[in-house]
């Protein structure tokens, strides 16, 4: 498996990128395993002296070592993405060892002290995302919610709104089909699939390379649709400036207590299908404060994006964010 | 606890992400220490980071398979929840994020800690 771009563990796909279709890696082994004259043994060094007692002969060397080596090794692909890919090599080394032998080869354990979030090389791209955003006074904004609330339909409906007014650009994240994008490109505005295959959210190295194909819109607003989903979304940071989480009022009042990580990473909360509601038992009052146990700072907007009641109000969210974002370096 | 899950796949989905971005820091970590093997690991997990252990532990040995760090033992150390509760102005421990404040019973709080997921040490040789 590619450690890095996924490929072959869960076909992550960036549209036009090379990961459309499947490859594979082929390299000549001197170029890469640029070590290779110690590859097996990586420079450590194992003998296998024995002690003999004094008086016996020495019993021939016949003992089993196993090993297990690993080094990574990174390649650029013509289309500029590089990849690192790790390697393991197992050995055995089979000898015995008379009744009196020692192996030198047992290595006492030692501890390594790491203090690393999990998620660091995520973050430390999602941080390198984040300054390209700021730099470009980009207003990145991370949708997430459940699958089926109205998230493209919503998008759709906001980018028909915004029109020419200025540059804007949608990632789309889901795990099958491009079908999301062409919602979106058919409103005129640059869009790319990012199909995740079986991963369940968008991370920053698939932002990073889909904006590399997508461009920034600069001065404008990138919207990142992520994959339906209110769990993981919400430990991968993007590099986003805010994240939006999108609720339907067909869903249940106690989303926000059951994915309540998702709620308390979000700076507002967009309940859709508003129009729905004299149709409903659906307690809106209490999808609000549930949302507020969990994140008291909460911003919420109630819409319909088919009906239209509501739009103005996050026209006018968005058309605030965009300019806090332009009027700071 | 016994929790009972109708779809196994899906909830699990999310340690399967963490178990592979935890053995890209592993092997990183190990390169740099010169290290050949693994033999333990010690994670920090607070209790509002939404990480199942059990999920966890069963996506590491997946993930770990074939690596340095084939056959370590995994340590998981829980983090406990921290907030602020702004109805009695201080800082309180909680196990779920929608817990009231053990003090006052008020509903408005800060989170502050617990939503660790950290690698603090390993064990190698």
């Amino acid at each position: 498996m590619c450690a890095v771009c996924g490929c072959g563990q869960g076909e992550k796909q960036v549209e036009n990128l090379h990961h459309l279709q499947p490859h594979d890696h082929p390299h000549k082994p001197e170029e890469l395993h640029a070590n290779s004259a110690n590859a097996h043994h990586n420079g450590d060094e194992h003998d296998h002296t024995r002690t003999v007692a004094e008086g016996r002969a020495p019993v021939d060397a016949d003992h089993r070592h196993d090993h297990q080596h690993w080094h990574e090794h990174t390649h650029t692909h013509a289309d500029c993405t590089t990849h690192a890919h790790p390697h393991s090599h197992a050995h055995g080394h089979v000898h015995d060892h008379g009744p009196d032998a020692v192996s030198a080869g047992a290595v006492a354990a030692r501890l390594v002290t790491v203090e690393q979030d999990i998620l660091a090389r995520n973050d430390a791209i999602a941080m390198e995302n984040r300054r390209a955003f700021q730099a470009a006074r980009t207003l990145a904004l991370n949708l997430v919610s459940s699958p089926g609330s109205g998230k493209t339909t919503l998008l759709v409906e906001t980018l028909k709104r915004i029109g020419t007014s200025y540059p804007v650009a949608v990632i789309e994240g889901d795990q099958e089909t491009t079908s999301d994008a062409d919602r979106i490109r058919a409103t005129g505005v640059s869009a790319i699939q990012v199909n995740t295959g079986k991963g369940c959210h968008l991370d920053a190295e698939l932002i990073r390379a889909a904006m590399t194909r997508l461009g920034i819109a600069s001065s404008g607003i990138l919207f990142i649709e992520n994959v339906g989903n209110l769990v993981c979304p919400a430990s991968f940071d993007l590099g986003e400036a805010q994240k939006v989480v999108i609720v339907s009022v067909t869903e249940g009042e106690d989303k926000p207590l059951k994915y309540s990580g998702m709620f308390a990473a979000s700076a507002l909360m967009v309940v859709t299908k508003c129009d729905l509601l004299p149709h409903l038992d659906f307690d809106l009052d209490r999808l609000v404060d549930n949302a507020r146990r969990v994140n008291p700072s909460i911003g919420v907007l109630k819409l319909s994006a088919k009906s239209g009641d509501g739009m103005d109000r996050w026209m006018h969210w968005l058309d605030t964010a965009r300019a806090l974002r332009l009027a700071v370096d | 606890m016994i929790q009972l899950r109708l779809s196994p796949g899906l909830p699990a989905m999310h340690e399967v992400s963490l178990a592979m971005a935890l053995m890209d820091l592993v092997c990183a970590q190990a390169t740099a220490a010169g290290a050949s093997r693994v033999t333990r690991l010690v994670l920090e997990i607070g209790v509002l980071s939404h990480v199942d252990a059990h999920a966890l532990r069963f996506a590491f040995d997946s993930a770990a398979s074939g690596s340095p760090a084939d056959g370590a033992v995994l340590e998981i150390r829980q983090i406990v929840g921290t907030t602020y509760c702004l109805d009695c102005e201080a800082s309180v421990t909680i196990i779920t994020r929608d817990a009231p404040c053990p003090r006052c019973g008020g509903v408005k709080l800060l989170a502050q800690g617990g939503d660790e997921m950290r690698l603090k040490e390993m064990e190698v040789v």
